[in-house]
């Protein structure tokens, strides 16, 4: 007997399974990933926006927007009604310093002996460019929802550094920009006031980026051990005719 | 009066007893007597003292701390002069808010590489006779935040220190008896000859260099007359 779809709740049809990705759209909060990034699509047809999934347990998703349309963005999300993301809780730099892929693909080669085809495994290497990172944490005080969270790429690390500034969309990054460009160096294009925080004006470098060595004042180390012992070693007294 | 025995008779030798002044180990206070015979005439009403002690008394009492804070360790700073702590029982209650009128800077906190030139420059702005406790771990040795790449390690670096109190923070308490053992200090310095106080020697230095804000550390970052580290122990044994 094929029973029609029903439409009384106490008789749920369950001939058909229901449609999987429509019923989870639906279930999304409005402040998912998931259910943002189509909208800001269809919104914004010029902007290259993807998806970074989070693996882990929390599975707190994130958007990575281009620089060219991050400001719109942002201010479209603050600004949605159904969003209102007025609030940016937290703002802070990753650096993803260059590092080495090796992509092993499983080949069959077949044997010119006639045997069974052997399996060969081809490494290629492949260099990952590095970039540094900012990450935005987004809630919404109106809507009592989040958070959102948002990241930004630059081209590189070295000279390519420039990122749009949110500060003029969410006022509480003005500080946290000025904490990022400190420490990671990357530039705020936009920012009202860009200057460094923690640091003196003077400074040159960068400390939080992984690739930075500390000043060297390990002259007394009373009980040195690992990377502290070797830093410490550069200034012991030179030791003659001992095989170390 | 057969149990008293004459302070200045012939018969009695002050060598037999210890002698303990107040100047500590350059000698007696006042003259050629002891402790107890001094106490015997204060008994008759003849008080018996020297300019050095007087001046090493009225000084030790009335040490006037710089007010100023860097870190946590401020927290029990602050706690010490509350009621319940009370400093103003050791004289040390006036906090000044100006280094022109303070006698004691405690370091109390952690001291950052942006923050060290101003402490230096508060040093050099206090006049002499001045001291300086350093406060709790950090201020010592950088404590906890050694390896940090703005944490200056020690203010032993940059200024000399007087007492050194360690913990993370020091209690309220421990802040008292540093500045008890300041007082012992103070009351055992002499006012003339080879061994006269810090601030009274014509050839030691009241100010010190204040270290610029270089492009990677701090210029020079840390005062070579001033801070000589002992060399490591490990060092020690792998000479040996």
């Amino acid at each position: 007997m094929i029973v029609p779809a029903s439409p009384d709740p106490a008789k749920p049809d369950l001939s058909t399974p229901p449609v999987a990705e429509n019923s989870l759209a639906s279930a999304l909060p409005p402040f998912s990933p998931s259910a943002i990034l189509p909208r800001l699509l269809a919104r914004f047809p010029a902007a290259t926006i993807e998806l970074v999934p989070n693996p882990g347990p929390a599975a707190e998703h994130s958007l990575l927007l281009d620089a060219a349309h991050a400001r719109e963005i942002a201010t479209f999300l603050r600004d949605d009604d159904m969003l209102r993301l007025d609030y940016c809780s937290n703002a802070t730099g990753i650096d993803w310093p260059e590092k080495e892929i090796v992509d092993t693909v499983k080949k069959s080669v077949p044997d010119p002996a006639g045997g069974p085809d052997k399996v060969v495994e081809e490494k290629t290497k492949r260099i990952q460019p590095g970039y540094l990172e900012t990450v935005y944490h987004l809630y919404s005080m109106a809507r009592k929802h989040g958070p959102v969270i948002l990241r930004l790429r630059t081209e590189n690390r070295n000279d390519r550094i420039f990122l749009p500034s949110l500060t003029p969309v969410w006022k509480s990054c003005d500080f946290q920009e000025r904490e990022i460009f400190d420490l990671y160096g990357i530039v705020f294009l936009g920012h009202p006031d860009l200057r460094r925080l923690l640091m003196w004006d003077g400074f040159k470098d960068h400390p939080m980026r992984r690739d930075y060595v500390a000043p060297d004042d390990f002259e007394w180390e009373p009980t040195p051990h690992g990377s502290v012992l070797d830093r410490a070693k550069g200034h012991y007294p030179k030791t003659e005719g001992l095989n170390s | 009066m057969s149990n008293l025995t004459p302070p200045f008779s012939p018969g009695a030798s002050p060598q037999d007893e210890p002698r303990r002044s107040p100047a500590g180990e350059g000698g007696p206070a006042a003259g050629n007597i002891s402790d107890s015979e001094r106490e015997d005439l204060r008994q008759h009403g003849i008080l018996l003292t020297s300019l050095e002690e007087l001046y090493g008394w009225g000084r030790s009492n009335s040490i006037w701390p710089l007010q100023f804070g860097l870190a946590c360790c401020a927290i029990e700073m602050i706690a010490a002069a509350t009621a319940r702590f009370d400093i103003a029982r050791f004289g040390a209650e006036i906090f000044r808010p100006s280094p022109r009128q303070a006698d004691l800077m405690i370091v109390s906190g952690t001291v950052t590489k942006k923050m060290a030139p101003l402490v230096v420059r508060l040093w050099n702005q206090m006049p002499e006779p001045k001291y300086c406790i350093a406060m709790g771990a950090c201020a010592i040795s950088g404590g906890p935040f050694k390896q940090g790449y703005n944490v200056l390690k020690g203010i032993d670096r940059l200024i000399p220190v007087d007492i050194y109190i360690p913990g993370c923070p020091p209690r309220p308490e421990a802040l008292l008896h540093g500045l008890t053992e300041l007082q012992a200090k103070i009351r055992a310095e002499h006012v003339s000859g080879p061994q006269a106080a810090r601030h009274l020697q014509a050839d030691s230095a009241s100010e010190f260099p204040i270290p610029d804000y270089g492009a990677h550390d701090l210029e020079p970052p840390h005062n070579p007359d001033l801070f000589k580290p002992p060399a490591s122990p490990r060092a020690e044994g792998l000479k040996n």
